[in-house]
């Protein structure tokens, strides 16, 4: 089983990376992107065939690693 | 005093903890490799600045699965005295023996430069040669030292006095001006509520000797040994700075 992660900041939580990458685009014309909102991607495979355990296992990892749950949050899907 | 500095892959100021400890203050020192699973015999603690693991995923994040880290934190819930600087505050806030996080700074640049910082208290074993209120002069050299809680803990901190350093200007003024990175309320460092575990982003060992023009940083080192030597002439149960720091003469 393969799973996506995405870690992203919180909302709320000052992005300057996210900042940086806004005023790029606006420089280069597209002055109607907003929002920009800069994560990490992550993909792992996992042997488990049962998808909630692997569900579990997903969650724990993200907790315990992947993100830091101060000021991050995450999202997966498995296939 | 037997101090011991942890050494991760990629830590780059181990040896400069220890000549400060060894050379300067005559006291033992020695690298603790980050696979050790024991601190026997160690009085303190240091987790030196660096780039542990290069920095992957997060800043500290990896750092604090070492094998060491479990001996680190047990250390510390015995009442030992550990201190973080820069790389090592970013590994015990990942650690949890710290409150809160470090996001990259707010210019996005990496920042080596001289800072002031204002001594918030005075009354830690880690500030103990400070007075109150007093400017330091000491450097920074981080890209993540853009600290941040949530509201619950900066009003926990705040009434526990766990706020040690403050950014700010040479006059001792706390301004955004002289914030260099973006961090909450201009927090330079910070304690955990016993006080026996401090972080801090400045390096006061790369301004702890005359000959590099600046010896404010020599403070921290001074008032650690200063409260070690006081812990042990207590007795194994000895009140430093108003904080109860046990078992520290029994090590």
């Amino acid at each position: 089983m393969k799973a996506k992660i995405h870690v992203t900041l919180k909302p709320g939580i000052l992005d300057p990376q996210g900042k940086a990458i806004e005023h790029a685009l606006a420089t280069l014309g597209f002055a109607n992107a907003g929002n920009v909102r800069m994560g990490k991607y992550l993909e792992l495979d996992i042997n488990e065939a049962a998808k909630d355990k692997a569900e579990a296992q997903v969650k724990a990892m993200c907790e315990k690693l992947l993100a830091n749950t101060i000021i991050e949050e995450y999202r997966y899907e498995l296939q | 005093m037997n101090f011991g500095v942890i050494v991760f892959p990629g830590s780059n100021c181990d040896h400069d903890c220890m000549h400060v400890l060894s050379d300067l203050l005559g006291q033992k020192a020695v690298p603790v490799w980050h696979k050790e699973s024991s601190l026997a015999g160690l009085d303190a603690v240091i987790l030196p600045g660096g780039f542990s693991y290069g920095d992957y995923l997060r800043t500290g994040a990896i750092a604090r699965f070492s094998p060491v880290m479990g001996a680190v934190k047990q250390f510390a819930q015995e009442g030992g005295m550990v201190l973080g600087i820069c790389n090592g505050f970013q590994i015990l806030l990942e650690a949890g023996l710290l409150p809160g996080a470090m996001l990259r700074n707010r210019s996005l640049s990496f920042i080596c430069k001289d800072v002031y910082v204002r001594v918030e208290n005075a009354a830690t074993p880690f500030t103990g040669f400070c007075k109150p209120g007093q400017v330091l002069k000491i450097p920074i050299a981080h890209a993540d030292g853009n600290y941040y809680t949530d509201e619950v803990m900066r009003s926990q901190m705040k009434a526990a006095a766990q706020v040690v350093f403050r950014y700010c200007t040479a006059e001792g003024e706390v301004t955004q001006e002289a914030n260099p990175n973006g961090s909450l309320d201009n927090i330079a460092g910070i304690m955990n509520p016993a006080g026996n575990v401090m972080g801090m982003m400045p390096h006061p060992e790369r301004s702890a000797e005359d000959v590099l023009g600046n010896e404010d940083g020599k403070l921290i080192f001074l008032s650690m040994l200063d409260a070690l030597k006081k812990a042990v002439e207590r007795g194994v149960s000895a009140l430093v700075g108003g904080v109860t720091i046990e078992n520290i003469a029994r090590r």
